[in-house]
């Protein structure tokens, strides 16, 4: 049988699940967290409270500022220390509330059992109010506050949820666990979010390295309008378009999103999320954090409060280890390095990647052999060699004209290069030039 | 602590390098050089180290002391060019040719362009036909298969081509067949011709490796091949007197080398796939017009070098198909 | 023999007239009329066509003096007034003269003042470093030392000192073009008026953070303690974002300013010392 997976492009780095099939390991808080105001795609949160408060688990903090902008909660309970400027995962300063923990006291209409809530008690246009309440965003690591997703423009009909449960990132095993564990949860959270669309059918797409997901998850959605689909693993395809593409032979247009093709595409962890939300009155304060690397004593899938410093969690995944060089937050095609440990997990964070001396550094740049390496591996159909000389030589224009924005930074082209180049480098500054030209022309 | 390092995504590589694939296609030649060093003995060792380490020698030269680089002569680049060079040309002829040949290669064909990379020209094809058109006596004189020690001084003959395009001045097709090695030779390469371009068996063993390691795509090989078949097909059923029939067309002369080895270089071949199929045609077009209707017996050289001049043409024109169609927005 | 010869010759001149008659007719078929003054303009210009005076070109520069009625914002910043006067004598008009200024980089976070707690390990150029993260020193504000105003300098007038990983600009070669302002993604360097003998005074630092994070990056930053501000006898210091900002035109170079800065962020340069160092580094070398 021949799985189905998208048509152009991919590649297949080694997978390294090193903390596959581990459970989630639920963290304590730890003694101060930072939680930072923008955490989501959009406008930052306005804040509501100031230094010396008292604040409860699951308590508004900041409340979403704009349609694009979601509400941000306290993950712990405690003291406001400071309302602040605190170094993001990029090293710049970013508004932040900081809370000392003290005892463990939440929010009184937070349903903290563990019963499972199967019935959905809100209506369509109360669940997407709630999602947004709860601050909920993309987990997938896009960070997309859901609620916005939710509403479908006019003159476009939503057909399709797609739950994205590929984890096509090497290393990285959150999503993986929370299949395994919280199932009837997920499953939950995907009826949510369909009520909250509208639609009446679903579709989870899970790569065929995880069988024990597929098999775990088809099961629950038995005698629903929910299908388990099994995917041939090929990195990017929890990219969104091209798992519309894989799952349903249809091709989001250039420039466009899912819902011009009458799609929705949620992370799994989003649709748990929207289970607790919307079913469990409880806000997004936590999500599964996989910290994991070849030399991590203990690769773990923890279960972390938003705000607890990385550092909190490397130490207990065993400490960093000593030939650590590099520190990826997220996976290894498309995390971020991070060049510290005191920085905060934030609604994004799915997952903490250390890499040792012999693998952190880039090879020597040669120049290139027009292999067509670049060109065959790109999953939007792009030239990326053509795109870094356009780069390189600043003709942000022709760029435009090659519809570079299209690039969905999957980084397949600089992962496959015989020379060493760093097209991604240079496409993702080419992209941003050409955002600059692209606004400027709008604003006059 | 340690101080982090920090980069921008992707923090993985495939671990791929270019003198990596440059020694991929060297190993994919070996049962091909195994061959001809049987056939061709001493003087297929002589042409074939002396374009080597020439080539090399070159590369080095003017990388030191003309462009004032980096030199990066053993990143495989040249002695792949040194092989190919070597493959292309008779097995007896004088040494001396063989460098200017390299020189021709390196120094015309690849560095004034400003070196790897950059080459509009398939490197060893610049220096054969700088070779040809220099010394045609000596690069048409093929030495017969089988004298181990023999180098400038063995026997020569003409190759199955050659006496094709001589006899049907005056003959027909069927009276020449039987003055061509058998079907079976021609496969597995005893024959007369240039050193390397004799067996089609190891060529054909080679490509299957490249295609393994993914160092090169089907696209330019088929397409080449393809259309040889067809077209010579066509030919040989409107009158089989006249025309060869395509299995003889596809074992002779530099086809399966220049097809498999010569085409598929990266630097002088289109970027998508499409462009590699329009490219492979072009090349099989012309190298049965050559052949049939031109004033040379083969022509798979020429057609090369015309192809990969619209190389950049191509490159311009077809692009690889995007994923999604335009939408106009507001 | 001869005949051959005097055949050649023939045709070679039969051919070559020919040629000669129809090029003349097309080009006078085709002539685009073009203000004569333009190419006297150019020819007055320094012809760097390195685009500071914000056209893409000497030529076009020329084209736009010719044409417009106000001088005003036109300027070549390489020739500067004496190339200006020139032009002006050329079209008849009154140059609007301007004071020459000079590149300076407004950052000092050497690795002394500000060390490196990071190894960047990207693409060489400051803009996707920038676009990256805050940098290998920390500092958000301050230079990645990646050297994309060096790359784009036309005059080579600058330079990365090895030593500081800061560029260095060459008061004398440096022409004022500001291609090196519009390179650096982080807006360090920054065009001031030129002073006799190339003295400077600036606020080495452009950080809007306030002052603790600022000074644990880098110990030289600018804290927004406003001494300066209050010290200035001309006015010439304006405090915004956390930051003293030195208006080199309002400047009188009394180096008040210089003394009360807690972290020596304003930085004198070209001026003989000061007595009261002069006699500091006596007292130390006597130690």
């Amino acid at each position: 049988m021949s799985l189905k997976t998208f048509s152009r492009g991919g590649v297949h780095p080694p997978e390294h699940k090193l903390s596959s099939g581990l459970t989630i390991e639920e963290l304590p808080p730890p003694d101060v967290v930072v939680i930072p105001v923008s955490q989501h795609l959009g406008a930052p949160a306005k804040v509501l409270v100031k230094r010396g408060d008292q604040v409860l688990i699951g308590q508004l903090i900041a409340q979403s500022d704009g349609f694009v902008s979601t509400n941000i909660h306290s993950s712990v309970s405690g003291k406001v220390l400071k309302v602040d400027q605190f170094m993001d995962s990029s090293g710049y300063r970013k508004l932040a509330v900081q809370i000392e923990v003290e005892g463990d006291r939440w929010m009184e209409d937070i349903d903290r059992t563990d019963d499972l809530v199967k019935n959905t008690v809100l209506q369509t246009a109360d669940i997407r109010k709630k999602i947004l309440e709860a601050g909920i965003v993309g987990l997938g690591g896009a960070t997309f506050p859901s609620h916005v997703k939710l509403m479908v423009p006019k003159g476009k009909t939503a057909e399709y949820l797609i739950i994205n449960g590929v984890e096509c990132e090497p290393y990285l095993t959150a999503d993986h666990a929370l299949m395994m564990e919280r199932t009837d949860e997920v499953f939950a959270g995907i009826l949510v979010l369909m009520k909250g669309l509208g639609v009446d059918k679903a579709i989870v797409g899970i790569e065929n390295n995880k069988p024990d997901a597929i098999a775990k998850m088809k099961q629950v959605v038995q005698g629903s309008n929910v299908l388990v689909q099994g995917l041939k693993v090929k990195y990017p395809q929890g990219g969104e378009k091209q798992l519309v593409q894989a799952l349903l032979k249809r091709e989001v247009p250039s420039g466009g999103l899912p819902i011009d093709v009458g799609v929705v595409v949620f992370n799994v962890g989003t649709a748990f999320a929207a289970y607790e939300a919307v079913n469990k009155n409880r806000p997004l304060i936590d999500r599964v954090v996989t910290v994991t690397g070849k030399s991590v004593e203990k690769p773990s899938n923890f279960l972390v409060r938003i705000g607890t410093p990385v550092s909190y969690l490397v130490e207990k995944a065993g400490g960093v280890p000593g030939n650590t060089a590099k520190v990826i937050n997220g996976g290894p095609m498309m995390g971020k390095a991070i060049s510290t440990l005191d920085i905060p997990v934030v609604k994004g964070s799915s997952g903490i990647l250390l890499i040792g001396e012999n693998e952190a550094r880039r090879k020597e740049t040669q120049t290139c052999i027009r292999c067509t390496k670049c060109v065959t591996v790109c999953p939007m159909g792009m030239e990326p060699y053509l795109l870094m000389t356009l780069s390189e030589k600043s003709l942000f224009e022709r760029m435009e004209s090659e519809k570079v924005m299209d690039c969905i930074e999957c980084g397949s082209c600089s992962y496959t290069c015989p020379s060493s180049r760093p097209l991604l480098d240079y496409i993702r500054l080419g992209k941003s030039e050409v955002g600059k030209i692209i606004r400027a022309r709008k604003a006059v | 602590m340690n101080k982090f390092i920090v980069s921008p995504s992707p923090h993985a590589y495939t671990g791929e390098s270019v003198p990596k694939l440059m020694y991929g296609v060297i190993i994919a030649l070996l049962p091909a050089l195994a061959v001809s060093v049987w056939f061709f003995g001493i003087g297929m060792i002589v042409v074939s180290s002396v374009s080597i380490a020439s080539c090399i020698l070159f590369e080095y030269l003017i990388q030191r002391y003309v462009m004032k680089v980096q030199p990066t002569h053993l990143d495989g680049s040249a002695l792949l060019t040194g092989l190919l060079l070597a493959f292309c040309l008779p097995a007896n002829i004088p040494f001396w040719m063989v460098m200017i040949g390299a020189l021709a290669a390196v120094g015309i064909g690849k560095m004034t362009f400003g070196g790897l990379g950059n080459n509009i020209f398939n490197p060893a094809l610049v220096g054969r036909v700088f070779l040809f058109i220099s010394f045609p006596v000596a690069m048409t004189a093929w030495p017969e298969v089988g004298q181990w020690m023999q180098y400038t001084d063995a026997v020569t003959g003409a190759t199955p081509l050659g006496l094709m395009k001589e006899g049907l001045a005056f003959k027909t097709v069927g009276e020449i067949m039987p003055e061509v090695p058998s079907f079976f030779h021609l496969l597995t390469g005893k024959m007369m011709g240039s050193a390397g371009e004799v067996s089609a068996l190891a060529l054909l063993l080679g490509m299957l490796y490249m295609m393994y390691r993914k160092i090169i795509s089907w696209h330019i090989p088929v397409s080449i091949l393809g259309t040889v078949l067809i077209f010579t097909g066509i030919l040989w059923l409107a009158n089989p007197d006249r025309f060869a029939d395509p299995l003889f067309h596809l074992l002779t002369g530099g086809l399966m080398l220049g097809a498999i080895f010569m085409a598929t270089d990266y630097v002088t071949s289109p970027m998508t796939g499409k462009g590699m199929i329009i490219y492979g045609v072009g090349i099989g077009v012309v190298t049965v017009l050559i052949r049939i209707f031109g004033a040379f017996p083969e022509g798979v050289q020429f057609a090369i070098l015309i192809f990969n001049g619209f190389t950049p043409l191509i490159n311009k024109f077809v692009k690889p198909t995007r994923f999604g169609k335009e939408v106009s927005r507001g | 023999m001869s005949q051959i010869i005097i055949y050649t010759i023939i045709t070679l001149v039969a051919i070559g007239s020919a040629a000669a008659i129809i090029l003349y007719f097309v080009a006078q078929k085709f002539k685009v009329y073009e203000d004569p003054r333009i190419d006297e303009v150019e020819e007055s210009l320094p012809a760097a066509n390195c685009g500071g005076c914000g056209f893409p070109g000497c030529r076009n520069f020329a084209e736009t003096l010719v044409k417009s009625d106000s001088w005003e914002d036109l300027f070549c910043p390489v020739g500067g007034n004496e190339t200006m006067a020139r032009a002006a004598s050329i079209l008849g008009r009154e140059a609007i003269e301007q004071a020459p200024r000079v590149a300076v980089v407004r950052c000092n976070g050497t690795p002394e003042f500000r060390p490196r707690v990071n190894q960047y390990d990207g693409s060489p150029t400051c803009a996707i470093a920038h676009s990256l993260y805050a940098g290998e020193g920390g500092c958000p504000h301050g230079c990645l030392g990646l050297a994309d105003c060096v790359v784009v300098c036309a005059f080579d007038a600058i330079h990365m000192d090895p030593k500081t990983d800061l560029p260095v600009v060459v008061d004398d070669k440096c022409t004022a073009c500001g291609a090196c302002v519009e390179a650096c993604p982080r807006d360090i360097i920054e065009l001031r008026k030129k002073n006799k003998k190339d003295r400077k005074i600036f606020v080495s630092c452009i950080n809007e953070e306030k002052g603790a994070p600022a000074k644990k990056n880098c110990s030289v930053a600018c804290i927004g303690c406003s001494k300066c501000f209050n010290v200035c006898p001309y006015e010439a210091i304006t405090m915004e974002n956390n930051k003293a900002f030195i208006d080199s035109d309002k400047c009188k170079l009394c180096r008040k300013c210089v003394v009360v800065c807690p972290t020596n962020a304003i930085l004198e340069i070209n001026f003989p010392l000061r007595k009261e160092k002069i006699e500091t580094a006596e007292a130390e070398a006597s130690e």
